[in-house]
């Protein structure tokens, strides 16, 4: 089965999947954009500042997804050493970064007009923090140790600590009285939001997973390639 | 079917993932106070200790029509629908802050019924909707 994910079988299929998306990933921008920015109406209270949920929704919850991912594929790979694992979750970390620093900023941005506040110490916005710090920590792993056996170890550790951390965030606006509201968007039971909006949020939500899959793919790509030339030199 | 080192590889990480979550949950559980980032009226009301002039928060609804302006100060009551408490304040409210809405003072507390803030934040709730829904549930509310 996991024949699969060897490295140059996959190495062509990242490459049709990366020319899929480019070809359709400007269109569904401009879509997201116009619904997002000029389409969608603004919020009764808020006015137009509601408008930065649309990225900042997609974006922490992006930021969460690939935490979950980097934690499962982490743990697998540490107990079956499935060695594609380690350069998977190389490639995702940075975008995962990337995704939550971007929750966190525009959370700030949307926080003084809204609340009168930049940042507010209550949980969820810490949780969001220290979530942060563990994609930092993460990362750090992979550049300052050198040998992959002692980067997964230590890694994997570092992913599974972090890991129990994703169902605070999550719930920390019920366990706790916070500042940030609770989640609008119900697993089950109806939403809190309009149908108006939570359709710009879902096509900007594609526009991100879309993104973080195309930055995942080529830095994949480009870890293969460096793969394939170690070999190369060796040989 | 698992050989005896994924055996032991699988038994430290849960080793492992059950003491941070032991680790995690009495952090969590000694910083509880301290995580709460605002206390609600019924909570001051009741609790018995209660520090007279440390900087604390309190947080509830602006209760409708409690709001009255000075040229020196604004005061309101917030309410959790159970206990009430009256916040003095003098400075800039945020946009958001109104009646019937959300808030949290930042402040002292003079005492049990009197609370002097130094900041105000709004509190936006979990609805998201146009304004002219707004209207339309107004209406069919009356």
């Amino acid at each position: 089965m996991f024949k699969f994910f060897s490295s140059s079988n996959i190495y062509s299929l990242i490459q049709k999947l990366i020319n899929f998306i480019d070809s359709i990933f400007f269109l569904i921008l401009i879509i997201g954009l116009t619904f997002a920015l000029v389409l969608s109406p603004p919020d009764y209270t808020q006015g137009d500042s509601v408008r930065i949920m649309y990225v900042h929704v997609p974006a922490a919850w992006l930021g969460l997804a690939c935490f979950s991912v980097i934690t499962l594929l982490s743990v697998l790979n540490f107990i079956f050493k499935i060695r594609n694992f380690y350069f998977i979750n190389k490639s995702i970390a940075p975008i995962g970064l990337l995704f939550t620093c971007l929750a966190i900023i525009t959370g700030s941005l949307w926080g003084q007009p809204t609340w009168g506040t930049w940042w507010a110490w209550d949980a969820r916005l810490t949780s969001m923090l220290v979530l942060m710090l563990f994609y930092i920590f993460y990362i750090l792993a992979f550049k300052l140790l050198s040998g992959e056996e002692i980067i997964v170890k230590v890694s994997s550790i570092i992913a599974i600590i972090g890991s129990i951390n994703l169902p605070i965030i999550k719930y920390s606006v019920e366990w706790w009285t916070t500042l940030h509201q609770p989640a609008s968007i119900k697993i089950v039971g109806p939403s809190n939001i309009h149908s108006a909006m939570l359709l710009p949020l879902l096509v900007m939500l594609l526009v991100f997973l879309l993104y973080g899959a195309l930055i995942f793919l080529m830095k994949y790509k480009t870890e293969i390639i460096r793969i394939k030339k170690k070999n190369l030199k060796k040989i | 079917m698992l050989t005896k080192k994924v055996k032991k590889r699988i038994i430290f990480l849960t080793f492992i993932f059950i003491l941070s979550v032991f680790a995690v949950f009495f952090i969590l559980n000694s910083l509880k106070k301290n995580i709460l980032y605002f206390s609600s009226p019924t909570e001051i009301k009741q609790k018995e200790d209660i520090p007279f002039g440390k900087a604390m928060r309190v947080g509830g609804m602006v209760k409708k029509g409690s709001i009255t302006i000075n040229q020196k100060n604004i005061q309101f009551t917030v309410t959790d629908f159970e206990n009430e408490i009256l916040v003095s304040y003098s400075g800039t409210v945020p946009n958001l802050f109104a009646e019937g809405k959300g808030v949290v003072a930042e402040g002292k507390l003079s005492d049990k019924n009197f609370f002097i803030a130094s900041r105000i934040l709004a509190k936006h709730d979990e609805n998201y909707m146009p304004p002219e829904i707004k209207e339309i549930i107004k209406k069919n509310a009356k």
